[in-house]
C-alpha cells in the first residue's frame, strides 16, 4: 500500500479528475499530437507563445491518471512561463524520471521548491513500465517547442 | 467444482512471487503458463536429438524429423483431424495472413465483400484490410446484440452474393463470447463464400472437432495451449489446402526448383517454407498431451465453474462494470470491465502490487473498444490451472484499487 500511496498521491487524483485548461485555442497557436500506441494514452497540445513567453496553453486527450495527471500540471507550470524557463523544467522532470540513487533533482527539505506539484510525480520513477505515462505530455511539449523554434527561425 | 488444483504443481512459475505476494496470473488470453512436461520435451529434443529436419540421411536428422512430424499427428488428433491438414506456422497471426494473401489474392476483386465481425482481433482484422488495398474488395461489418454477442439475426442481408469470405473468431477475446460458428458457416455456405476461423481462444479452452465445424480454414497458436511462442497451426479443408497457394517460398516447401520456375512440396509441406520452429513444435505436441490426459470436456468445465465464480464474485464490487455475456454457456473465461473512473492501467499497476497480472488496454481489438465506446479494459482471464482464491484475491485487489481512487 505505502508504494501505491506515493504514487497515487491525492494531487495527482486531483488532476486527473479535475484536468486544468482542458479544451482547444480558437487563435494563432502551435499544435502537437502524442501518444503511447502499447497502451492507447493520447494527448493533445495547443500552446501560444509570444515574446518567448508561453501565453497560454490547452490540452486534450485519454489515458491512465499518471498521464493525464502530468499532462494538467504542466499547463500550470508552463502557461505564463518563458520558453527557457519551459525548457529547463521540462529537463529536469525527465531526469526526475530517470534518475538512479543520489542523483535527485528535487530539494527533499523544501517540497515543491523545485517543480511544485509535479514532485507529486516522483513516485512513479518505482514503476517503471509507467515512466512512459509520466513522459507523455512532456514529449508532446517538446515537440511543440521545436515547432515553434522552427518557425521563428525560418521567419 | 470440478478440481484440477492438484495440476498447479506442475507449473513451475506459478510457485514464484510477484512484489512479495504469491502470483496470481489471470493473464491466460494473452499467455499461457507452461507446465513443466513442455519444458522438459523441448529441453530433451535439444539435448539429444537436435538436427534439420527433412533432410540429411543421418541419425539425429531422422530423429528430430520424426519428433516433428509426430508433434503434426497430436496436434492433427488434438482438434480430430488428419495431420495432412494442419500446417505448422508462427501461429494465428501467420495462419490468418497465408489465408488473406493466399486465397484472397488469388480470388478476390472489386465488388467483392469480406465479411468480418466487429469484435475481431486484429490478427483477424488487419490482414483483410490489407487485402482490400491489393484486391479493391471491400469490408464489411457484422456487429453485436446486447449480450456482446455476434448479432445473427441479419446475416442473410449481410451475407449475400457478393460475400466471397466470411472471417470470424470462436471465442472473443475482450468479451469471452462463443462466435456464432454453425451459423455463419451455413450463411457462408449458401453463397458459396468460404469461412475463416479464428480458433486462438477456441481451441485451448474448448473440445474442438475441426473436420465438424463447417468452417474452411482454422488458425490457433501454441502459447496460449500451454505451449511454447512461435509455433501454431493452420487447418483447411484438403481441398481448400489445395487451392491455397503458398505465400512464402523458400526451402522445404518445394518440390522441383528450377531456373524460372518451381513446383510446390505437398500440402501441408507447401505452407512451411524455411527451418520451421521445431523445438516449438515438440512443445507443441507436449501441450496437447497434456490436455488430452485432462481431458477438454473437464478443462472447460473447471473453467466454467471458475468464470461464474468470477463473475458472481465481480457483480459485488460497486461502480464495476463487465463487458462480455452473462450467460456462462455463451462465453469463455476472458472476463473485461471497467471499475468505477480508474483507468485500465492504473488498476494493473495497483494489481500488480498485490501480486495478481490482468491485461489492461485494447487487447489488440482497437474497433471493438470504439463499439463498446471505451478507450481501454482491465481483463481477467482463466485456465485450468486457476482456483477461487485467486478470484477472491482479484476482488479484494479491486477494494483496494477503489480505496486508493478514494471511491469508498
Amino acid at each position: 500500500m505505502a508504494q501505491l500511496d506515493e504514487l497515487y498521491r491525492e494531487v495527482i487524483l486531483d488532476h486527473y479528475r479535475n484536468p486544468r485548461r482542458r479544451g482547444t485555442i480558437d487563435g494563432d497557436h502551435i499544435h502537437a499530437e502524442g501518444n503511447n500506441p502499447s497502451c492507447g494514452d493520447e494527448f493533445y497540445l495547443d500552446v501560444v507563445i509570444d515574446d518567448g513567453v508561453v501565453t497560454d496553453a490547452a490540452m486534450q486527450g485519454q489515458g491512465c491518471s499518471i498521464s493525464q495527471a502530468s499532462g494538467s500540471m504542466m499547463m500550470d507550470a508552463i502557461v505564463g512561463t518563458p520558453v527557457d524557463e519551459v525548457r529547463e523544467i521540462s529537463r529536469k522532470f525527465k531526469i526526475m524520471m530517470t534518475i538512479e540513487e543520489g542523483e535527485d533533482p528535487i530539494d527533499h527539505d523544501r517540497p515543491g521548491s523545485v517543480l511544485g506539484d509535479l514532485e507529486a510525480l516522483q513516485g512513479v520513477r518505482k514503476f517503471p513500465v509507467r515512466i512512459k505515462c509520466a513522459d507523455l505530455a512532456w514529449t508532446t511539449l517538446e515537440d511543440a517547442l521545436n515547432t515553434a523554434d522552427e518557425m521563428s527561425s525560418a521567419s | 467444482m470440478t478440481d484440477l488444483r492438484s495440476l498447479r504443481s506442475d507449473f513451475p512459475i506459478l510457485g514464484r512471487e510477484v512484489n512479495g505476494k504469491p502470483l496470481v496470473y489471470l493473464d491466460s488470453a494473452a499467455t499461457t503458463q507452461k507446465p513443466r512436461s513442455v519444458l522438459d520435451a523441448m529441453d530433451a529434443y535439444y539435448e539429444r536429438h537436435n538436427a534439420n529436419v527433412h533432410r540429411g540421411a543421418h541419425t539425429l536428422a531422422g530423429e528430430a524429423t520424426e519428433m516433428y512430424e509426430n508433434a503434426r499427428s497430436k496436434v492433427a488428433a488434438f482438434i480430430g483431424t488428419s495431420a495432412a491438414q494442419v500446417a505448422f506456422t508462427r501461429g494465428t497471426t501467420t495462419s490468418i495472413n497465408h489465408i488473406a494473401y493466399g486465397w484472397g489474392l488469388n480470388h478476390l476483386s472489386e465488388g467483392d465483400q469480406i465479411v468480418v465481425t466487429i469484435s475481431e482481433h486484429h490478427a483477424n482484422l488487419v490482414p483483410w484490410q490489407l487485402i482490400t488495398k491489393y484486391t479493391g474488395a471491400e469490408l464489411v461489418y457484422l456487429e453485436l446484440d446486447d449480450d456482446f454477442i455476434v448479432d445473427t439475426s441479419d446475416i442473410d442481408r449481410v451475407i449475400t452474393d457478393k460475400v466471397k469470405v466470411v472471417a470470424f473468431s470462436g471465442m472473443s477475446n475482450v468479451t469471452g463470447a462463443i462466435g456464432p460458428v454453425a451459423e455463419l458457416s451455413r450463411a457462408a455456405a449458401t453463397v458459396g463464400a468460404i469461412t475463416v476461423l479464428d480458433g486462438a481462444q477456441l481451441v485451448p479452452h474448448t473440445p474442438v472437432a475441426a473436420d465438424d465445424l463447417g468452417v474452411d480454414f482454422m488458425a490457433f497458436s501454441a502459447h496460449k495451449m500451454l505451449g511454447p511462442t512461435g509455433v501454431g497451426a493452420l487447418w483447411g479443408r484438403p481441398e481448400r489446402l489445395e487451392e491455397l497457394e503458398p505465400t512464402e517460398g523458400g526451402g522445404e516447401m518445394i518440390n522441383v526448383v528450377e531456373r524460372f520456375h518451381s513446383t510446390w512440396a505437398p500440402v501441408p509441406h507447401k505452407f512451411e517454407a524455411g527451418t520451421p520452429p521445431i523445438a516449438e513444435a515438440v512443445g507443441f505436441g507436449a501441450a496437447v498431451d497434456y490436455l488430452s490426459n485432462i481431458g477438454m470436456d473437464r478443462v472447460m468445465e473447471h473453467e466454467r465453474d471458475v468464470t461464474a465464480y468470477a463473475l458472481e464474485r465481480l457483480s459485488e464490487v460497486p461502480d464495476l462494470t463487465i463487458y462480455g455475456p452473462k450467460d456462462i454457456t455463451k462465453r469463455g473465461g476472458a472476463v473485461s470491465f471497467a471499475l468505477g473512473d480508474i483507468h485500465p492501467h492504473d488498476l494493473a499497476t495497483i494489481l500488480d502490487q498485490d501480486g495478481i497480472a490482468i491485461r489492461a488496454g485494447h487487447h489488440c481489438a482497437r474497433p471493438l473498444m470504439k463499439y463498446l465506446d471505451v478507450a481501454a479494459t482491465a481483463r481477467a482471464s482463466f485456465y485450468l490451472y486457476n482456483v477461487p482464491e485467486e478470484v477472491d484475491a482479484l476482488v479484494a485487489s479491486l477494494m483496494t484499487a477503489r480505496k486508493v481512487f478514494g471511491l469508498d
